[in-house]
């Protein structure tokens, strides 16, 4: 690329003249203190409440060919009560679903604390023109969404046409309406943390109420070095505006373990304030099982045989 | 539907997230009543002893010798036994054999060591088991590569061993220490007599075991524990080589005792080493650097970034983020593998840190502590950051070898240069830039002999160390590490 094209007009990050805009990312370092941070030991009590926090911060998923109504209808339920046997544990945050199937969840979820979240924007790879896109969204908001999960247009970034990035999500975001607006970087498409840390400005300054790494379509999805990166341009957006963006990893959360080395990272990055189902979700479909086999072993002091867990 | 969405009710969650305590076992570490003194393959009984405490808790761990001018003198002449009955002349691939052993076993013993180390010290368990263990057992490994090959290392100056090597260390890195002296030192077929700090014996005294374990010859390593007095009786033995890892007036001390005496000094001493950030930096992982620099084992580092150089049009943001980070830092209990900061060495370092901080506030600097719950026991100290400062603030000047930080800005890379080069010291330097030229262009002109780039505190065997100015001289690790252990025919190298 022989040029950066300037930014859009209204690209306008109300950063201080003094901060570098964009900045670099520099990738052993960023790499090293995920690393560190991963190290945390998160026994007993401090798991319990890490695990009951992931529920509640899960938006469970199912985004295949093959899903119906049947499916989803049973995706809901696992949503509202993970686990049958045990009362405590809390519903997750929503279900993400595709948008012909957002009727059969909003039926089933109105009036419960779960929220319907419908991908859109030609998902997964956003290569459609953009009405459609437009279009789409406005019928998954018709249907019921609660929120829509966007993908970015990842061939017009990497051209570096970061106007047409930043113009279709602002009109993805009007829309939405009301429903909020996650939007997809799907940096497994990126390449490199710089251009994970761009894109998530680009998002945020185009009005994403939430940032999210992936699809979950590809394989390197969600990491711990890019969901750093993430947090710190949520971060810096917060200490020079004060407004408060939300983040969601996708893709690849399959165990607990992991799950709470997200959470530490949110913790120790954004601190307490963004441990809240209204400011951090994890998209995951197979985590909710391995967290609820983990919090009756912290119950009981015994594993449960997978055969004890429902699959949805 | 109603019954459901009352289920559906998140339950409520305490507001705050905090870690349990995660402490790791004290049980691996089987702690004597007493040590003697490890000399010849035995353990002498010393004429006098004092006691070794945890310095976050102040317990008494155990009593150890403090080695008498006849004990050293015991010692050296069986370190000079052994070097004459058989090490020096071993092939180089039979003395690779011991240490390739002892690095096995370190590597097999690295939990239990790790605890010690953190129990006598006061170093978060997480860098001893981290940092500390698998470099030391790193070294061994590296010097053992080198014990057949000196020939080729050094070709066509046919490098014989000096003899026995008298080996001073600092309670920094206990056992890191150990290794970086022992391990060149036996590779180049030395003997040696190691004097472990007062303050942290005890791992020394369980590499005795690894020894053992690893049969190396009677009288191979000998150690001598006491304080500055066995140091002395040390230097003034008739050892060939003094290697020494210190402060600086203890080196200089050195180095006047030894002047005209033949014998080999290296000495690698105190530090006030500059971090720069230049404003294309990448900024997160800057102050991830900065962290690193100076609260990497509560600053007690001779390499530590102890004075930060912030370009003047990002220090703002860099001194906000830097604060920020700070309140995330996890100050207590050595053993617990959250811990971040752990204890400070000893009474005397934290009377002498706490001195330099009260020069620092006198002085009009604006200091900055995050909030953070010391324990009653033991030797603490919140880490620390001086914004406002000026070059000539003593805390700009003098080492304060604690978790404390000197902000100071500049405006060019040359009035970067220029500052970060005023002072006495010059053992490392961090340079933090996007810019590949930069970086080159700076390390040409810093007078330091390690200069970091992006990144700050990293060690590997392969890489020589060591200092400019009163930060010492000589170099250990790499094969410049060889040389001090080395004589040659014909030139002699200056001062090692």
């Amino acid at each position: 690329m022989a040029k950066a094209p300037a930014l859009p007009a209204g690209f306008e990050l109300p950063l201080k003249q003094r901060l570098p805009r964009i900045g670099s990312i520099d990738q052993v370092a960023v790499e090293m203190r995920a690393g560190e941070l991963a190290k945390r030991s998160i026994k007993r009590e401090s798991k319990v409440w890490a695990l009951e926090l992931a529920i509640r911060c899960c938006d469970l998923t199912t985004l295949e060919g093959q899903d119906t109504p049947g499916k989803v209808a049973a995706l809901c339920s696992k949503a509202l009560r993970p686990d049958p046997s045990d009362p405590a544990v809390p519903s997750v945050a929503a279900v993400c679903i595709y948008p012909n199937l957002v009727p059969v969840a909003v039926e089933r979820l109105a009036g419960t604390s779960v929220k319907v979240a419908s991908v859109a924007t030609a998902f997964p790879s956003g290569q459609s023109p953009l009405d459609v896109k437009v279009r789409e969204v406005e019928e998954a908001v018709a249907f019921g969404a609660d929120e829509v999960d966007m993908v970015i247009d990842r061939g017009a970034f990497l051209s570096g046409r970061y106007a047409q990035v930043y113009d279709e999500i602002r009109r993805v975001k009007e829309a939405c309406g009301d429903a909020h607006l996650k939007v997809i970087l799907e940096v497994a498409e990126l390449g490199t943390y710089d251009n994970v840390r761009r894109a998530s400005l680009l998002a945020i300054a185009a009005g994403a109420d939430f940032i999210k790494t992936s699809t979950g379509k590809l394989p390197g999805a969600a990491t711990l070095p890019v969901h750093l990166v993430m947090l710190e341009a949520i971060r810096d957006v917060y200490e020079e505006t004060g407004r408060r963006v939300g983040m969601k990893p996708a893709g690849g959360i399959r165990v607990s373990k992991n799950a709470i080395q997200y959470l530490v990272q949110v913790h120790e990055t954004l601190g307490p304030e963004w441990l809240t189902p209204e400011l951090y979700r994890i998209g995951a479909s197979s985590l909710v099982n391995d967290i609820l086999m983990q919090l009756r072993k912290e119950k009981t002091g015994a594993y449960q045989s997978k055969d004890y867990f429902t699959n949805d | 539907m109603t019954e459901l969405s009352k289920r559906g009710d998140p339950s409520p969650v305490p507001a705050e997230w905090t870690y349990a305590p995660a402490p790791e076992s004290r049980d691996i570490v089987q702690l004597q009543e007493r040590y003697g003194l490890y000399v010849g393959g035995q353990w002498l009984e010393p004429a006098e002893t004092y006691e070794t405490v945890s310095p976050a808790t102040e317990e008494t761990l155990a009593e150890v010798g403090q080695a008498g001018e006849t004990d050293v003198l015991a010692a050296v002449e069986a370190a000079r036994g052994a070097f004459e009955n058989g090490w020096s002349s071993l092939p180089g691939s039979e003395r690779a054999k011991y240490l390739f052993r002892i690095a096995r076993i370190l590597q097999e013993r690295s939990r239990e060591f790790a605890v010690l180390e953190s129990l006598n010290g006061g170093k978060p368990i997480k860098e001893s088991r981290d940092v500390d263990l698998p470099l030391a057992a790193a070294h061994f490994f590296y010097y053992a590569g080198w014990a057949d090959k000196l020939e080729y290392a050094f070709p066509n100056r046919r490098p014989r061993p000096v003899g026995v090597a008298g080996q001073i260390i600092p309670w920094n890195f206990p056992l890191l220490m150990l290794a970086w002296k022992v391990a060149p030192a036996l590779a180049a077929g030395n003997t040696v007599v190691l004097k472990p700090a007062e303050t942290t014996p005890l791992t020394a005294l369980l590499f005795c075991d690894v020894i053992r374990q690893a049969e190396l010859p009677p009288g191979v390593v000998n150690i001598v524990t006491g304080d500055g007095r066995t140091g002395a009786a040390l230097v003034d033995a008739a050892v060939d080589k003094i290697a020494f890892t210190g402060s600086t007036e203890v080196g200089k001390a050195i180095q006047r005792r030894l002047a005209g005496s033949g014998k080999k000094l290296t000495l690698e001493l105190g530090g006030k080493a500059a971090n720069i950030i230049f404003d294309d930096a990448a900024l997160d992982q800057a102050v991830e650097g900065i962290v690193n620099g100076i609260y990497f084992n509560q600053g007690h580092v001779c390499c530590a970034g102890s004075r930060l150089f912030v370009q003047e049009s990002i220090a703002e943001p860099v001194i906000e983020k830097l604060k920020r980070r700070m309140t995330t830092l996890r100050v207590g209990d050595p053993l617990d593998k959250n811990t971040d900061v752990g204890a400070i060495n000893s009474r005397a370092q934290l009377d002498k840190i706490e001195e330099l901080v009260a020069t620092g506030r006198d002085e009009g600097a604006e200091v900055y502590q995050p909030p953070c719950r010391l324990p009653e026991r033991g030797y603490w100290f919140a880490p620390t950051v001086f914004t406002n400062v000026a070059q000539s603030y003593r805390i700009a000047q003098e080492e304060i070898f604690g978790p404390v930080l000197s902000v100071l800005t500049f405006r060019t890379p040359e009035e970067a240069v220029e500052k970060a080069n005023n002072t006495p010291y010059g053992l490392s330097a961090g340079v933090w830039t996007e810019k590949g030229s930069r970086i080159l262009w700076m390390a040409q002109r810093l007078r330091a002999g390690v200069v970091w780039a992006n990144t700050y505190n990293r060690f590997d065997p392969a890489s020589p160390f060591g200092g400019y100015k009163e930060s010492g001289f000589g170099r250990e690790g790499g094969l410049h590490g060889l040389e001090p252990y080395l004589a040659f025919d014909g030139a002699e190298t200056f001062g090692g």
